[in-house]
């Protein structure tokens, strides 16, 4: 094991769990350090660190939304009487919220191909994921693969943080009241990933993790900004959790602004359920390789 | 027999003596070595659990310093608590409750006891224990595991234990690990279990009728049979469950099932199938870890007491009673698990009906001091407290054995008590029987009377003070496996008593290092011993201390006499070993 | 050392014994009406237990004390009493059989009891780490469930078919449930993850939900007031945290509670 291998796995997983991985190196296999080496290295894949020129243009769009948005029950957090507490009102789900202006809240606009060949430095700061009132804040974020996601309570009570990625390392960790952030990373691009609460049920947040820095989450008057992009054709998608996916293309020419509007349609009147089947043979070991 | 012969030869290097050794008295006592280690992490991983159970929300920055995971924020986290409760029962019951009283000790005395040179499969024996190594080497690395150590129980019910890490931390790789782990382990003792059986039936001495036999002996026999019986349904549960997990499989996990939100794609398996398979070896597994304690303890009364065992037969008959009625009493776990209410009745009988041979033994062990002349050497002390701690673990099983009062008890704090008390710690009372017993004969040299005596009044007095309370719990309503127990306002009231048994836990634990000093010191420093320090009268007093490589050396032992002849009138001493010339019988 | 050995004995099952019977801790006070016979029975055998425990531990210091070696006197060459055999395996036999067959009485008597059909039904899902209560409303039928349609973040715990008539009217709460006071209740235990236990100590209550089945418990509750329900199968990290509050009330003030969870949601 390396000094710098040695540094960072004892600030995560503690002294004498590292001496013992270290000891049993043959578990290394399912210790999955090694994957996680490789990844770590700035510009592995491939290509030097992209550098911006001061030329790059942007995309601003809005998301439009037709009929009739689902109508669901009230979470009553009787659960737990402390959330329940935090809030005066009814507390409806934030799975799809539709603002004023008919636009669609809480919509994932990152930038999908035309990237290739490109690798992008990773931001020093962190994400920040908030739980406040037994809700996730916010509910939708995107963060760059192997950039540190700050999770933070400002609960009186203990929850537990529980990503459901496909190609990342699966976690899941208690935090009782006033303790200290829990900071994490994806090593890999993966969009929607589901965050749980297993104590709150209710409790729902997407992550999305990217291999570059081009993304917006749709906000309270539905549109979005991506700054910063080269000149260069791309492919758009739109993510929203009830609704799926949608692309379109688009041309960024140097210095200019260009303009994406992206559209939803409510199908039916309630919306197909955003349940996932579990890969049926995902090794529990291996599969989810790094660590 | 020519083989046979180059068996018997002493080898010389140090790998072939001392690491893979043949020798069935090399490998029970590295058995006994691997169980030591075992029982100081499963100790240290119970300090970890009671720490939490006394002060749930306190903050340990020094601890805090080692386990940054485990203790994120200060106070451990109730997932590390659950991985120390699963790796706590699982090193235990199977690296130590069954490996220290029956691969162990039985390795090492079987043989001679009954007049054999060696195992009757000795490369197997030794196959046996690298297995086994392997076993405990794997579940380290499950303590290690990415994701973290496995969370559900050492009895890993499904569908938790197989539905990987989306059903809580630890059930991912840990789990899996656990897994393999407890299947290899599985496969060591099956074949421990043969090597016993084919050494009692084929290899006695002239002269060693079965009814000859020391009580050991027949406890070993008894257990190797039930083991025998036993690990090859928990090794096909085992696989099933592996199967569940990594191969698309559905034994376990019924249709429907949405886990974290996620749809599992499984149907058509039963939660109460795993739950059937395990117990059926579990409950065996119990008498795994307690026979050879009783048959320790009825040899030692008998010794130190200088008088015949009371009741020779039935005690033979009670191991065996116990041994078959093992095997149809595991639905006692499930009363409350779903199972049909009238199955419940049927196993409700006959668990109360193994109370029967135990009551005789129990009675056996009383008469067998009346009368005696007690010798309170530390051995005895332990065997003394092994009858009491089996009579305080025993009463309770009364209720436990009723659906109707299990309604009320079934899984709470009393449960804990009953089965520490008489499979943990009475198993463990009888391994340090066992140990001050035959540590001369073993090693050559006397273990130190004094600290022995110290260790156990301390041990004694904290198992009680430990697990006596826990019964108060469990009335109360005190849940096991619970992360701390100040989440519900009925239980809320306990914690002091949490606290004192914490306490209580961490003097006994710190008390355990009296132990081992006095093993490893008196290995090297320890007064010489004789042949026969203790008199008694079985084969492995007539040997010397250490036995040789073949253990009789150019004797063939021929016996002529009962296991237990003490204090026969008219003998010339108050002991007749087993290979006395006939004459000295009784007139 | 043998003095204080026997000593050690007496005064330890002396200490068990009397704590015990100064009930210094002891069961939750009752608030059901099968609980009795469950409480007298374990009072019943807890007794006999005692006794034995006591009787065993006293002789056995006894034993200690009287048969410690003295010099170099031999011990008695006695190790064989048929008749005594006998007449202890016989007695222990009856004793144990006996408390079996009266102890199967009383499970029969709780357990084989089915909710008359005006009992309130109540079906109780267990996950991980709440307990969802489901009343049928006021139609009386519960509506259909998908698993495939279950989202806990739009709240719908069960997979409630909302498009079935019959689901409309469903009540749905989480870790809270109001029961009428002595009246019958049958509680379809169900689980959706991994097995758990649905636990009342007042009410002498604890049944696993196990996932794939459907576990009926009939109960009724004496006592009016607020009680706990435990989780008494092991189910993930947060076990010791699935906590629901249960509300026993008048039938008045159930109807009135029932009429304002329909209205709330």
């Amino acid at each position: 094991m390396q000094k710098q291998e040695w540094n960072r796995c004892r600030a995560r997983r503690g002294l004498l769990t590292c001496a013992a991985a270290s000891l049993l190196a043959f578990g290394a296999g399912c210790g999955g350090e090694r994957t996680e080496q490789a990844q770590e290295q700035p510009g592995a894949e491939g290509g030097a660190v992209w550098k911006p020129t001061g030329q790059e243009g942007s995309v601003t769009g809005k998301i439009n939304f037709q009929g009739q948005p689902p109508k669901y029950r009230a979470i009553l957090m009787d659960a737990d009487s402390v959330c329940a507490a935090q809030h005066s009102g009814p507390v409806y789900p934030d799975s799809v919220v539709v603002n004023n202006n008919g636009t669609l809240r809480n919509v994932f606009v990152y930038v999908k191909s035309g990237l290739e060949g490109k690798s992008f430095e990773v931001p020093s700061d962190s994400v920040e994921l908030d739980q406040e009132g037994c809700i996730y804040k916010p509910h939708v974020l995107g963060i760059q693969a192997r950039q540190q996601l700050k999770v933070v309570t400002s609960d009186n009570t203990t929850h537990n943080i529980h990503p459901i990625p496909k190609v990342n390392r699966e976690w899941n960790v208690s935090q009782p009241p006033g303790a200290d952030p829990i900071m994490q990373t994806f090593s890999r691009p993966e969009t929607s990933i589901p965050v749980k609460c297993n104590q709150h049920p209710w409790m729902r947040a997407y992550i999305h993790v990217m291999g570059h820095p081009f993304y917006a989450v749709s906000g309270d008057d539905g549109s979005f900004k991506i700054e910063g992009l080269p000149a260069g054709e791309y492919e758009l998608e739109a993510v929203h959790e009830e609704y799926g996916a949608t692309t379109q293309k688009v041309t960024v020419a140097a210095n200019q602004p260009s303009a994406a509007d992206f559209g939803f349609n409510a199908k039916q009147a309630y919306g197909p359920s955003s349940l996932k089947m579990m890969p049926a043979l995902a090794l529990s070991c291996c599969a989810h390789g790094s660590d | 027999m020519a083989g046979h012969a180059a068996v018997m030869e002493a080898p010389t290097g140090f790998i072939r003596k001392y690491i893979f050794s043949i020798d069935h008295k090399v490998i029970g006592i590295q058995y006994l070595l691997l169980a030591l280690f075992a029982v100081f992490l499963g100790m240290v991983l119970s300090a970890f659990m009671r720490l939490r159970l006394a002060w749930p929300e306190e903050k340990w920055p020094l601890l805090q310093q080692i386990f940054p995971q485990g203790f994120a924020g200060g106070p451990m986290t109730p997932e590390f608590y659950l991985a120390m409760m699963t790796m706590h029962g699982t090193i235990m019951v199977f690296f130590v409750l069954t490996t220290a009283p029956l691969s162990g000790f039985g390795n090492y005395f079987l043989p001679i006891q009954v007049g054999a040179r060696d195992m009757a499969f000795p490369i197997l024996n030794m196959l046996s224990f690298w297995i086994t190594f392997v076993a405990m080497a794997v579940m380290v690395m499950a303590l290690f595991a990415t994701g973290g150590a496995p969370i559900a129980g050492w009895t890993s019910y499904a569908p938790l234990s197989a539905l990987g890490q989306v059903a809580g931390p630890g059930l991912g790789a840990g789990q899996t690990l656990w897994i393999v782990s407890i299947a290899i382990f599985c496969v060591a003792s099956l074949l421990t279990s043969l090597n016993f059986l084919t050494t009692t039936l084929n290899l006695r001495a002239r002269g060693m009728s079965l009814l000859r036999m020391p009580l050991t002996v027949w406890a070993w026999f008894t257990t190797a049979m039930l083991a025998l019986l036993a690990f090859p349904v928990l090794l096909a549960g085992g696989i099933l469950l592996l199967l569940d997990r990594v191969g698309g499989t559905s034994f376990f996990i019924p249709g429907g099932l949405v886990v974290s939100d996620q749809l599992i794609p499984h149907q058509g398996g039963s939660p109460l199938l795993w739950q059937h398979l395990f117990w059926f070896f579990g409950h065996p597994e119990v008498y795994i870890a307690i026979l050879p304690g009783m048959g320790v303890t009825s040899h030692i009364l008998s010794t130190f007491a200088r008088k015949p065992v009371f009741a020779y037969k039935a005690m033979v008959g009670a191991i065996f009673a116990i041994g078959f009625i093992s095997y149809i009493v595991w639905g006692h776990h499930m009363f409350m698990s779903g199972m049909s209410p009238f199955s419940s009745m049927a196993f409700s009988i006959t668990t109360l009906a193994v109370g029967v041979p135990s009551a005789i033994k129990t009675f056996n062990w009383l008469a067998t001091l009346w009368g005696g002349q007690i010798r309170f050497t530390s051995s005895m002390l332990y065997a003394l407290g092994f009858v009491s701690l089996f009579v305080s673990g025993g009463v309770t099983g009364m209720l436990l054995a009723q659906p109707a009062v299990d309604v009320a008890l079934h899984d709470t704090y009393f449960v804990v008590a009953h089965f520490h008390i008489i499979m943990g710690v009475a198993a463990i009372f009888g391994i340090f029987a066992g140990l001050h017993f035959w540590f001369p004969k073993m090693f050559g040299r006397m273990m130190d009377e004094r600290l022995g005596k110290i260790h156990f009044w301390i041990t004694i007095a904290g198992v009680y003070a430990i697990f006596m309370p826990m019964h108060y719990l469990g009335v109360a309503g005190a849940l096991r496996r619970y992360a701390q127990l100040t989440e519900f306002d009925f239980l809320r009231p306990m914690q002091p008593l949490h606290q004192f048994i914490t306490v209580a836990a961490f003097v006994t634990i710190a008390a355990q290092l009296i132990f081992v000093f006095n093993f490893f010191y008196s290995m090297f420093k320890g007064k010489r011993a004789g042949a026969n320090p203790w008199e008694a009268t079985t084969l492995e007093w007539i040997i010397p201390s250490p036995p040789p490589h073949d253990n009789f050396g150019p004797i063939e032992p021929v016996v002529n006499h009962g296991p237990y002849e003490y204090s026969v009138p008219g003998a010339a001493k108050d002991h007749i070993m087993q290979t006395a010339p006939a004459e000295e019988a009784r007139r | 050392m043998p003095l204080a050995l026997a000593f050690f004995f007496w005064a330890m099952a002396l200490i068990t014994v009397a704590l015990f019977i100064a009930r210094v801790w002891w069961l939750p006070e009752l608030a059901s009406a099968h609980g009795g016979a469950i409480d007298d029975q374990l009072v019943l055998t807890l007794v006999l237990a005692g006794i034995v425990f006591f009787l065993a531990q006293a002789a056995l210091g006894y034993f200690i004390w009287r048969f410690r070696a003295r010099g170099s006197e031999r011990a008695s060459y006695w190790h064989e009493n048929p008749k005594m055999e006998v007449t202890w395996t016989v007695a222990t036999a009856i004793l144990f059989i006996g408390l079996g067959i009266q102890g199967n009485r009383v499970w029969a008597k709780y357990i084989l009891t089915q909710a008359p059909p005006d009992a309130v039904t109540v079906e109780v899902t267990g996950q991980q780490f709440a307990w969802n209560m489901r009343y049928a409303g006021a139609d009386g039928k519960f509506g259909r469930t998908d698993p495939k349609l279950i989202n806990d973040a739009n709240a719908n715990f069960l997979g409630l078919d909302e498009a079935d008539p019959a689901a409309h009217d469903d009540v749905l709460t989480q870790n809270l449930m109001a029961i009428p006071v002595n009246r019958p209740i049958g509680v379809i235990l169900r689980a959706k993850d991994v097995t758990h236990s649905f636990y009342v100590p007042q009410l002498r209550v604890k049944q696993d939900a196990v996932p794939g089945m459907g576990i009926r418990v009939t109960f009724t509750a004496t006592k009016t007031g607020e009680f706990e329900i435990a989780c008494a199968e092991l189910c993930g990290m947060q076990h010791y945290k699935m906590r629901g509050r249960l509300l026993v009330m008048s039938d008045a003030d159930y109807e009135k509670w029932l009429k304002d969870r329909a209205a709330a949601q």
